[in-house]
């Protein structure tokens, strides 16, 4: 264990968390010098290099191995040092974090990273052309304090903004400038930027070759502030043919797979040489309805049956968990009576858990409410998005029919069903939800606050409770932990004894590889390179 | 003749225009592209901005003669989703799907060929009666499956072949080639048979059909009767006279091996202009999707030119037909 005081502070936290043996195996990483490949295979491949073009899972996981943000997510969603060694926000002014930066690291041109770098690129996140403006919203200035100070300005107490940051990246300024890449890609300009293809980053691995959803190679960038890693080389190839990824895995083409398809998992484990690790993903997958309007769009009915109380409590009655998880899921999914995956800030075990399915109470239910013959709606569902998303909701559609509910299935591609809830043209829809800042604020922010500027933007359930608006926006800025968290659990009770939504479960992730790769799943399904062991 | 060619150089435009009319009204079915641009914490005012950027609350007409006005001008765009150039996007996928489908055409033709007069030759041997079984399943299952299983036999029970990509790869000149590389010789192995294999027991029965015919004719009998050799007889007179609409099947089909090599590019991660569109499709990627179904129905109406030319060329009958009808 002599190893570890040589580790740099991001490996040192991380070390706490971990059961003796892996932290054996990470201290030996310290000590391997060799040169190692890893091939990796995912389904689609990064959609940009330029770091702040789009908001979106794959682009961001690449990304993280070129560029560095200046927090990083634990496995377990706590917060980790990258490029910011301390943050806070400041004792006399709570509308102020202060930011202080590592001293030693370079990009990958040679040139050193300073605050003005930093503060460069939070602006550019802000543009009107990025994708991640919507977590810079409440910033009002960026200002380098010294060379390794920055202030980050907000609007008004923002105890939450730090934890907006472990997707922004940081560019330099310089080699910014230079190639005229001060803001992201213009899709409606005719030209492509160039940190579309090109990358300037201060991360571990530099880009060696980049041809689009075919191949990146990125190598160890040995000016990086850290220890080198076990890997030192990494191909990247998206493959998005399940069947075809999974062969490549099993003859020996690729070392490391993401997106394994469920009926899959069982064979790929009988085979000796790949392992199979599983862990939850931060998101959770359920149904909700509008229950804000008059009438509903779909229904046989007068007037709107999901605005009935004992209508949603005899649906959440009907619905059974465990036949999803056992039939539909193999298993392969964490049942829920919340849409708070656990590693979100506010989840309890009390939320969590889900009542028996009971039909005829159910039943009982509906005639209580004036539906003894049920009604009939539409359920829209994706059916190319979250796992077996389509399954699920005919599963449901079956179960919801025992108690009269006749709901016509309408499943469709992800990009014809979001705008339906965008637009507010459905009345019973499956979603799933991810929590990239781990805190419940970002749930009530997006789906339980009414529809107002920033705030409410998937709330198609049209809830609408002046009550809960105010609590969520005291929440917002309140920077005391006890009173937000009490805030927090207030509604939550709210939201749960109104059943704004009807949990179906938390997805799990299964990653495979070959023997020897040592990885845990983190739960934003960003698994990084650099802390990946190999034993021999 | 001069004439003939440029009355069918307008009816191509024409073809062209009505191909990108249609593809655009179909569009607005595909969904928004906006939902799919912007990520989830988008405000529904950073969504209608995209929107306006985009000239996507235009009036679909409006949208359809810019998008036009544009491409006329060789501006195609920048796609959606890997925000490239419209044009050189495709340019750097074509060559990867050019060489698959010539690829698995000359395997097509090559063995349908062969089997084609093996099978008429020996009616009733045992092997023909297996190849014609065989070619049976190939016609019946679809190209997905041929690839799957071609892949779990070749690729991971047998480890002979690699499963996905296309190896290797060279430029030379402008082309960037996989066949110059012995890896990439190998990663084509996979797809062209899965590609080719619907084209080859297509050719293999017309080639065993026509074959059956010609061998019952009189010349044939004559040729016997002189003493001529079995190899003269069924390569040099037989086989010759088949060949002939063989090979006007032939050049009509690499269009479609070259429009449907999608699955093929799909199941094997081959890097080419189909599997770009089917991601396209899903992403609502329209400026790729538009330029794509343009550069089909190039290919299709730029063969079906060439093969009337040629019949022009060939068929003196076409030309004194319509001197007279003039006259």
């Amino acid at each position: 264990m002599q190893a570890t005081g040589t580790l740099p502070p991001a490996h040192r936290r991380r070390l706490a968390a971990l059961t003796g043996t892996a932290a054996l195996a990470l201290a030996m990483t310290a000590v391997s010098a060799n040169a190692e490949t890893i091939r990796w295979a995912r389904v689609g491949d990064a959609l940009t290099l330029d770091p702040h073009a789009q908001n979106e899972g794959p682009t961001h996981t690449l990304n993280h191995h070129i560029y560095e943000t200046l927090v990083g997510r634990e496995i377990d969603g706590g917060l980790s040092p990258r490029l910011a060694t301390d943050w806070g926000i400041l004792e006399d002014d709570d509308t102020i974090w202060e930011f202080t930066l590592r001293e030693d690291v370079v990009f990958h041109d040679g040139t050193a990273l300073t605050a003005d770098d930093v503060v460069f690129s939070i602006q550019r996140a802000q543009a009107e052309t990025s994708d991640m403006r919507g977590l810079h919203g409440s910033v009002e200035d960026v200002i380098a304090v010294d060379d390794h100070t920055v202030h980050v300005q907000m609007e008004g107490p923002s105890p939450l903004y730090v934890q907006n940051l472990t997707n922004t990246f940081i560019m330099s300024r310089e080699w910014a400038e230079e190639h005229g890449v001060e803001e992201p890609q213009d899709f409606a300009g005719g030209e492509e930027s160039h940190a579309v293809r090109n990358a300037n980053g201060t991360g571990p691995y530099t880009v060696v070759e980049r041809d689009p959803e075919s191949r990146t190679e990125l190598e160890w960038f040995e000016d990086h502030w850290a220890d080198q890693p076990d890997i030192t080389r990494i191909i990247y190839t998206p493959i998005s043919s399940d069947s075809t990824r999974v062969a490549a895995l099993l003859s020996g083409e690729v070392d490391f797979v993401q997106d394994l398809p469920i009926q899959d998992i069982e064979r790929l484990e009988e085979d000796g040489d790949v392992t199979v690790v599983r862990g939850p993903e931060n998101r959770s997958i359920f149904f909700s309805y509008d229950q804000g309007s008059e009438e509903l769009r779909s229904a046989n009915v007068e007037g709107n049956p999901f605005a009935s109380p004992e209508v949603r409590e005899a649906m959440a009655l009907a619905l059974d968990r465990d036949a999803i998880r056992e039939v539909v899921m193999r298993g392969e999914s964490q049942p829920s009576g919340t849409v708070a995956p656990p590693f979100v800030h506010g989840w309890t075990e009390e939320m969590h858990e889900y009542p028996e399915p009971d039909i005829e109470r159910a039943r009982e239910l509906m005639a209580e409410a004036g539906y003894p013959d049920g009604f009939s709606v539409d359920l829209h569902t994706p059916n190319d998005r979250y796992l077996n998303d389509e399954s699920i909701s005919q599963a449901f559609v079956g179960m919801l029919g025992q108690i009269g509910i006749e709901a016509n299935l309408v499943s469709q591609t992800r990009s014809l069903h979001f705008p339906l809830i965008q637009n507010r043209e459905t009345d019973f829809y499956l979603l799933g939800w991810g929590v990239p800042t781990f805190d419940s604020q970002y749930i009530f922010d997006f789906l339980v606050h009414s529809t107002e500027d920033a705030r409410g933007g998937w709330n198609a359930s049209n809830y609408n409770n002046d009550e809960v608006d105010a609590l969520i926006q005291e929440m917002a800025t309140e920077t005391d932990e006890e009173v937000r968290d009490a805030l927090m659990a207030e509604v939550w009770e709210q939201v749960q004894s109104d059943r704004v939504f009807l949990p179906v479960h938390n997805q799990l992730l299964a990653y495979g590889m070959r023997e020897g790769v040592d990885m845990e799943v983190p739960p934003n399904n960003q698994p990084l390179m650099f802390e990946v062991s190999l034993g021999d | 003749m001069l004439a003939f060619i440029i009355r069918r150089l307008l009816q191509s435009v024409i073809v062209m225009l009505v191909v990108a009319l249609v593809s655009f009204a179909l569009f607005r079915f595909v969904g928004d592209p906006v939902s799919t641009m912007l990520g989830q914490e988008a405000t529904v005012a950073d969504r209608e901005a995209l929107r306006q950027r985009l000239g996507l609350n235009d009036p679909f007409v409006m949208q359809f003669f810019n998008y036009i006005a544009r491409a006329l001008s060789g501006d195609f765009g920048i796609s959606y989703r890997l925000q490239q150039p419209v044009m050189e996007l495709i340019l750097s996928r074509l060559p990867a799907t050019l060489e698959l489908a010539l690829v698995s055409g000359f395997f097509a033709f090559l063995f349908g060929v062969a089997f084609g007069v093996y099978t008429a030759l020996n009616r009733r041997g045992w092997l023909s009666s297996g190849i014609m079984t065989v070619s049976l399943i190939g016609v019946s299952l679809p190209t997905f499956l041929i690839g799957v299983l071609l892949i779990w036999v070749f690729a991971v029970e047998l480890q002979w072949l690699p499963s996905y990509g296309r190896g290797d790869t060279v430029w030379i000149g402008g082309w960037r080639s996989g066949l110059a590389t012995s890896s990439g010789r190998y990663a084509i192995v996979l797809p062209a048979i899965t590609l080719g294999l619907y084209q080859m027991t297509l050719i293999m029965r017309l080639v065993r059909a026509e074959m059956l015919e010609v061998l019952r004719t009189d010349y044939i009998k004559f040729a016997r009767a002189r003493g001529l050799s079995d190899r003269v007889v069924h390569f040099g007179h037989a086989l010759k006279n088949t060949l002939v609409p063989v090979i006007t099947i032939t050049g009509l089909q690499l269009g479609s091996i070259i429009a449907f090599a999608i699955v093929t590019e799909t199941v094997f991660q081959w890097p080419g202009v189909g599997a770009l569109f089917i991601r396209s499709v899903q992403y609502v990627d329209v400026p790729v999707m538009a330029a794509y179904l343009m550069l089909i129905a190039l290919v299709f109406v730029v063969i079906n030119l060439i093969v009337d030319l040629l019949y022009y060329v060939v068929d003196p009958r076409l030309r004194v037909d319509r001197g007279a009808a003039k006259g």
